[in-house]
C-alpha cells in the first residue's frame, strides 16, 4: 500500500493518520478493485486521496465509528485494522454495519461520491469522462401515441358545483 | 440605492416576492426587496462539474442544516419526522427545485364543501386562473393541452421528452388503465422568452447552469429590475416594527456586513415562505402585538403543512434514463380525488422521476442491501445503474392546528436572530393515503416489468412545501389574512407566500403561490386609493 498524503487540512485534524489508514483498509473491503470489470478498488491512491480530502463536515462521525472499529479489531485481533489478516476483516464489518448506522451512511456517501467520479470507473459504467454541462445528454422524444388510451378515457377531474362555490 | 420612506418593502426574493414585484412594479412605486442571500452564478451551479452529484451532501444540499450557508437561518426539526427544505437566495426555492409545475384543482379549494374537512378557500380555481395564465406566461410551461385530470388549460412549449423512462411506465399505466399524462414543467423544453431549451443535464435540483429551468432569479427579477424595484441582496430582516396605531411602519434588518439597519415603508409584503414568514411574524413582538404580529387569531405558525411524500422506485432488467434527462417527465392522477373506499380523504399526484446518477445509485444499492461491499459490489451496481426509474407520490397534507412554526428558545442564526422550531406529526390520514401510494406504485412497477421495488415513506428530507402558516380567509378568528392577503389586524401587512394557502392540494404549490401573488398585488393596485381601509 502506497503512502497516505497528508489530509490534515481536510479534515481539520480530526483523523489521525492511523485513522486515515484504517479508513483506506475499510473502503478497500467496500468496493475492491476488479480485474473483470477494469476498475480500481476505492483503495486505490488517486480515489482515496479523493475520499480522504473530501471528508469536511462528516470528519466527527466517522471518526467515532473508526475508533470503535479499531477497537473491535483490537479486542477480536489483538492488531490495528491495518494489520488485520484480510480473510478476518470482512466478518468483522459484517457485525459492525448494523451497529452504527450513521457512520455507514456517512462512509457510504463519501466513498460512492468519490468512486463513481473516476475516469476509469466512468469508463467501465459506459459513461463519458465529463460533467452534464455544457453538452448535456440525449433523451429520445419518445411514443407520444401511448397517450391514445388515456385520452379516450375522458375527463377525470372533479367538477364544482355552482352552490359548492363561493368567490370573493 | 433608495433613501427612506420605500412605498413597498417586499421581504423575500423568491418564487412570490419576485412575482409580486413585478407586478406591482408597473405602478412606479418605490420598491425595494430585501433578501437574506445572494445571487447564484450559474457558472458555478453544480452540473459543471464532476463532482455535480457530491455537491447534492454538500453547499447544494435542500436541508439548510447541512448547507449551513451564511444566507442559512438553522432550523430545529427534532419534533418533526419530516425535515425542512429551502434554499435562501435570489429566486429562493426556485433554484433548487425540480420543476414540476402542476396547478391545483377546482375541487382543491373546496374541501370542506366536498369532503367535509379542512376549510374551503376564499377563491377558487376559475377565479385564479387568470393569474396562473399571467405566472405561466412569464415562467413559461412544457406540457401538453387536454390533460383530463384538468380543466383545459394551454401550455407556452411542447412537453418535455417521454425518454426510455417514461415509456416503460407509461405502458404500466396502460396495461393498469390508470391516468397518466405528461408533466407541467417549469424546464423549457425549447427556447423561451431569451432561455435556452433544455438539453437533459440532469441536475435539475441543483441549479440549472443551462437556463432552461425557470427560477425567478432569471424569469421576473431581471423584468422587475428593468422597470425600477431595487433588490438589495445579505440583508436579513430581524424584525418589522409597528407605530402606536398598529401599522407597519418599515423593518429592522442587518446587512451583509451584519450591520443593523432600519428601512421604513408604507407597506409591507411578506414572501418568506411558510416557515420564514410565521418565525419574522412571532420574532416581531411588539406593546400592541405581544404575541407577534398580525396574531390575533392566534394562527401565526399553526396548521403547517408539507407535502408527506414517498418514494417507490423500481429496478428494470432493461436500461432506463438514469441520470440522463430532467426528473420532470409524466405525472398520474389516478388516485387524486376523494374516493371514500380507499379509507382516506383527498388523495396524491405520482410524479415520475427519472433515473439517478451513479452516486445516488450506489448509495441507494449500498444502504439498502441490493449492493454488497466486496467483490460482488461491480456486478451488483451495474444491474442497478441507469436501470432504477420510478415515481414520488405527493400527499395532500390537511392542516391542524398542532402542526407548528414556533420559535426555538435556545437557536439562533447567524445574527443572534431566534430560529424557528417545528413540531409536526403525520395525521392518520396521510398514513394511509401514503401506504395506499405506496401498493399502487408498487403494483404499477410489477406491472411494468420491474424486476424489485424500493421504497420510502415518508421521506424524511422532503420538506420542499411549506404551507398554511399564515392562512387566508374572510374570519379574522379563523385566518390570518384576507381574501386578498393583507393582514386582518394590520391593513398595511401583506402576505404573499405559501404561508397564505388554506390547503395544500396534492400538487407542487409554486404555480399556485406565485398566481396568489400576482393576484395579491392586482388586488392592491386596483385598490390604491384605499388601500389601508
Amino acid at each position: 500500500m502506497t503512502e497516505l498524503i497528508s489530509t490534515d487540512n481536510a479534515t481539520n485534524g480530526i483523523l489521525s493518520k492511523d485513522l486515515l489508514a484504517g479508513l483506506r483498509v475499510v473502503v478497500g473491503l467496500m468496493i475492491p478493485e476488479s480485474h473483470e470489470y477494469q476498475v480500481p478498488g476505492a483503495d486505490d491512491e488517486k480515489i482515496f486521496n479523493d475520499i480522504a480530502g473530501s471528508i469536511g463536515d462528516e470528519a466527527e462521525i466517522l471518526k467515532r465509528g473508526l475508533d470503535n472499529l479499531e477497537e473491535l479489531a483490537q479486542e477480536a485481533f489483538n492488531c490495528r485494522l491495518v494489520n488485520a489478516a484480510s480473510e478476518d476483516l470482512p466478518g468483522l464489518m459484517a457485525t459492525f454495519k448494523s451497529a452504527d448506522r450513521e457512520f455507514i451512511k456517512a462512509l457510504t456517501s463519501l466513498v460512492a461520491s468519490c468512486y463513481y467520479r473516476d475516469d476509469r470507473v466512468m469508463k467501465s459504467l459506459g459513461m463519458e469522462r465529463r460533467p452534464p454541462f455544457p453538452n448535456g445528454f440525449e433523451v429520445e422524444q419518445g411514443d407520444w401515441s401511448l397517450l391514445d388510451p388515456v385520452r379516450a378515457r375522458g375527463k377525470l377531474y372533479r367538477d364544482v358545483t355552482a352552490s359548492e362555490k363561493n368567490d370573493t | 440605492m433608495q433613501k427612506d420612506p420605500v412605498d413597498v418593502l417586499i421581504i423575500g426574493a423568491g418564487a412570490s416576492g419576485a412575482a409580486v414585484a413585478f407586478s406591482l412594479a408597473e405602478t412606479r412605486m418605490k420598491i425595494v426587496c430585501l433578501e437574506q442571500g445572494d445571487w447564484t452564478n450559474p457558472a458555478q451551479y453544480p452540473s459543471t462539474g464532476r463532482d455535480w452529484e457530491a455537491r447534492h451532501f454538500g453547499d447544494f444540499n435542500i436541508n439548510p442544516n447541512k448547507r449551513r450557508a451564511r444566507a442559512d437561518y438553522p432550523i430545529n426539526v427534532t419534533d418533526s419526522p419530516i425535515s425542512v427544505a429551502n434554499f435562501n437566495g435570489v429566486g429562493g426555492g426556485t433554484v433548487l427545485y425540480a420543476g414540476h409545475f402542476p396547478r391545483f384543482h377546482p375541487s382543491d379549494f373546496r374541501v370542506k364543501s366536498l369532503d367535509g374537512v379542512a376549510e374551503d378557500w376564499p377563491i377558487d380555481y376559475d377565479f385564479l386562473e387568470p393569474y396562473y395564465n399571467q405566472n405561466d406566461r412569464m415562467m413559461g410551461v412544457s406540457g401538453l393541452s387536454g390533460d383530463p385530470a384538468y380543466p383545459p388549460k394551454q401550455s407556452s412549449m411542447p412537453p418535455l421528452p417521454l425518454g426510455k423512462s417514461g415509456q416503460t411506465l407509461a405502458r404500466g399505466f396502460n396495461k393498469l388503465g390508470w391516468h397518466w399524462w405528461p408533466s407541467d414543467s417549469a424546464i423549457a423544453s425549447q427556447e423561451y422568452d431569451g432561455r435556452p431549451g433544455c438539453v437533459n443535464l440532469g441536475a435539475c435540483t441543483s441549479g440549472c447552469a443551462e437556463g432552461a429551468k425557470a427560477s425567478t432569479d432569471i424569469t421576473y427579477w431581471p423584468a422587475a429590475i428593468r422597470a425600477g424595484v431595487e433588490l438589495r441582496t445579505g440583508c436579513r430582516v430581524r424584525e418589522i416594527t409597528v407605530d402606536k396605531k398598529g401599522r407597519a411602519t418599515g423593518v429592522i434588518y442587518y446587512d451583509e456586513a451584519g450591520t443593523e439597519q432600519v428601512l421604513k415603508a408604507h407597506v409591507v409584503v411578506l414572501a418568506c415562505n411558510g416557515v420564514g414568514t410565521p418565525r419574522l411574524l412571532l420574532n416581531s413582538r411588539s406593546e400592541s402585538f405581544p404575541d407577534g404580529l398580525a396574531n390575533t387569531s392566534g394562527l401565526v405558525g399553526r396548521n403547517l403543512m408539507f407535502h408527506p411524500y414517498a418514494s417507490i422506485q423500481g429496478i428494470f432488467d432493461e436500461e432506463q434514463d438514469g441520470y440522463r434527462g430532467p426528473g420532470n417527465c409524466i405525472w398520474s392522477q389516478e388516485f387524486y380525488e376523494t374516493d371514500a373506499s380507499r379509507g382516506f380523504v383527498r388523495g396524491y399526484t405520482y410524479e415520475i422521476v427519472r433515473g439517478r446518477g451513479p452516486v445516488a445509485t450506489a448509495i441507494a444499492g449500498m444502504l439498502s442491501g441490493r449492493v454488497a461491499w466486496g467483490a460482488d459490489h461491480h456486478a451488483q451496481i451495474r444491474s442497478m445503474f441507469n436501470r432504477v426509474t420510478g415515481m414520488v407520490a405527493i400527499c395532500e397534507d390537511l392542516p391542524e392546528e398542532h402542526n407548528t412554526v414556533t420559535l426555538d428558545p435556545i437557536l439562533k442564526d447567524a445574527d443572534g436572530i431566534p430560529a424557528p422550531k417545528i413540531n409536526y406529526t403525520l395525521s392518520e390520514n396521510s398514513r394511509k393515503m401514503l401506504s395506499h401510494a405506496v401498493s399502487r406504485a408498487t403494483e404499477l412497477l410489477i406491472t411494468a416489468g420491474a424486476r424489485d421495488v424500493m421504497t420510502e415513506a415518508p421521506i424524511g428530507a422532503g420538506g420542499w412545501h411549506l404551507m398554511g402558516t399564515a392562512r387566508m380567509g374572510t374570519d379574522p378568528e379563523k385566518s390570518v389574512v384576507n381574501e386578498w392577503g393583507r393582514s386582518h389586524d394590520v391593513r398595511n401587512l401583506f402576505i404573499v407566500d405559501g404561508s397564505i394557502f388554506v390547503t395544500s392540494a396534492g400538487v407542487n404549490p409554486t404555480r399556485t403561490i406565485q398566481a396568489l401573488a400576482l393576484y395579491v398585488a392586482d388586488s392592491m393596485k386596483k385598490r390604491l386609493d384605499n388601500l389601508f381601509d
